[in-house]
């Protein structure tokens, strides 16, 4: 199979820090190949700003296998790009064509302020699992994985909210800025289990009360993060959320 | 954790739309099952002895109540939660992101205002001179007199403007229904597949059924099929 190459312009989204105004500056990119990721096509674009003396573009990435949650950027009008289900490190130039304007955002949400460029401050999700995203174990030898029966469907709901890695595309997603795709993975992953039994009540208030506290958005149902989520996480987690928050903050003293 | 922490956090927010909501879907069945009655072509008969009933017998005064504090409830934290899910993205995007979802998911509160102004309008029509003002009686016999509200539909619906501004507000009642029925159910915390199927469809075809039977009766006295 041959390789085409293209030439493209990118539109991105410049800014020095928070604290002053970004504006949108257009680079032309020549023989980008198709079978190059898209955060190759990123990298050199920035050799070349590098070598001519210039400021590179910041984004983030780590893993470039699509499972750590860290690339981000909002291309041309949906998070993580064109494809369904896919991570921006996983999305490839062929998704684009030749001569193609590619339009490069931020993710915007007042919660994730800019810290340079396309790179963004997402530690109010750290926050908002330290607020109860996590189960108590005794302490000594681990327990065997076998010895606590789990029901094969709640086994099953339980790993694909799991599945979430954090990157915060729902919120970027949503027209209300919610994040509640997210939290309802983490609150969903530890409720359908028994490890999470025992802090199950007040995980969901604790992280619903930082949520709110980060400054996010309310969710509305209009199902834009499910749509645009690279791993696919149901938008039923956030009904079994509601359910949850509802049963807890009904029986909580 | 007090009920006023419960219901000012973003899911307790939710939760007061999705509670009134219900409530005030229930109001559309009993207000489209009444209003039926003008279809009996009894000249208003039937349709003026319900709504006399409904005026009259203290239980639907009393839920007449209920609706009014639910309405405005759901009016006053609907532009609240509007207002403030907008201040959360300070810098909107270059390209926004419409694919994902429909487009009357994102637009609740326009379609809200447009029923808003219908009822501000409906309630002048209807409501006012009915409580208020006074209408023109009816008499059924044995010194039985009711409010000849048939009369008063009859002349509201000659206007070909409101007869469009009622159908054109059915539209946006069918759309928000659409959303919102749904919607409702998951914010109250409905996840089950099997259930949820059986919602959303009952949700469509609520969502069709009701505005349609509203949008028929402007209709049906513009057009002469009820007399």
């Amino acid at each position: 199979m041959s390789q085409n190459t293209m030439n493209l312009k990118v539109k991105v989204w410049r800014q020095k820090n928070a604290n002053t105004a970004g504006a949108f500056v257009t680079y032309d990119v020549a023989g980008i190949s198709d079978e190059m990721s898209f955060l190759e096509m990123m990298d050199i674009l920035n050799e070349r700003l590098i070598t001519e003396g210039g400021d590179p573009v910041a984004f983030d990435h780590d893993c470039r296998e699509g499972i750590c949650g860290m690339c981000s950027m909002y291309i041309n009008g949906k998070p993580h790009g064109p494809w369904q289900a896919n991570t921006t490190c996983q999305l490839h130039m062929r998704a684009f064509k030749d001569g193609e304007t590619i339009v490069i955002e931020p993710w915007r949400a007042n919660s994730f302020p800019i810290v340079k460029d396309l790179t963004v401050d997402r530690s109010a999700f750290d926050r908002i699992i330290q607020a109860g995203g996590y189960i108590s174990v005794n302490t000594g030898n681990a327990v065997d994985g076998n010895s606590l029966p789990i029901e094969k469907q709640n086994a099953d709901d339980a790993f694909a909210a799991a599945m979430c890695i954090g990157c915060g595309a729902c919120v970027a997603a949503c027209k209300n800025s919610s994040a509640m795709l997210f939290l309802s993975a983490k609150v969903s992953h530890l409720a359908l289990l028994p490890q999470g039994a025992p802090e199950r009540k007040s995980r969901v208030l604790n992280m619903v009360a930082q949520m709110d506290k980060e400054g996010f958005g309310s969710c509305t149902n209009t199902g834009a993060c499910e749509a645009t989520c690279p791993k696919e996480i149901s938008i039923a987690n956030i009904a079994r959320l509601n359910k949850e928050y509802l049963g807890a903050s009904l029986s909580a003293e | 954790m007090t009920f006023k922490q419960m219901f000012t956090s973003s899911v307790g927010k939710k939760l007061v739309m999705a509670f009134t909501g219900i409530f005030l879907v229930l109001f559309l069945v009993v207000h489209a099952g009444l209003n039926a009655c003008i279809w009996a072509m009894d000249g208003g008969i039937t349709f003026n002895k319900a709504a006399h009933f409904m005026g009259s017998f203290i239980v639907p005064r009393i839920l007449e109540i209920g609706l009014f504090l639910g309405i405005f409830l759901h009016i006053i934290q609907g532009y609240m939660i509007t207002l403030e899910n907008r201040s959360k993205r300070k810098i909107g995007y270059e390209v926004n992101y419409s694919k994902g979802s429909k487009w009357y998911s994102r637009s609740m509160a326009i379609l809200g205002t447009i029923l808003l102004m219908f009822f501000i309008i409906h309630w002048k029509h209807f409501w006012i001179p009915s409580r208020i003002t006074g209408v023109e009686e009816m008499d059924l016999g044995n010194g039985f007199v009711v409010h000849n509200l048939y009369a008063v539909m009859q002349d509201t619906f000659q206007n070909q403007w409101v007869v469009l501004f009622y159908v054109i507000s059915c539209i946006a009642l069918a759309y928000h229904l659409a959303h919102g029925f749904q919607s409702a159910f998951k914010t109250i915390g409905v996840h089950n597949k099997r259930y949820h199927l059986m919602i959303s469809s009952i949700g469509y075809g609520f969502a069709i059924i009701i505005p349609l039977a509203f949008a028929m009766m402007p209709i049906s006295f513009y057009l002469h099929w009820v007399n």
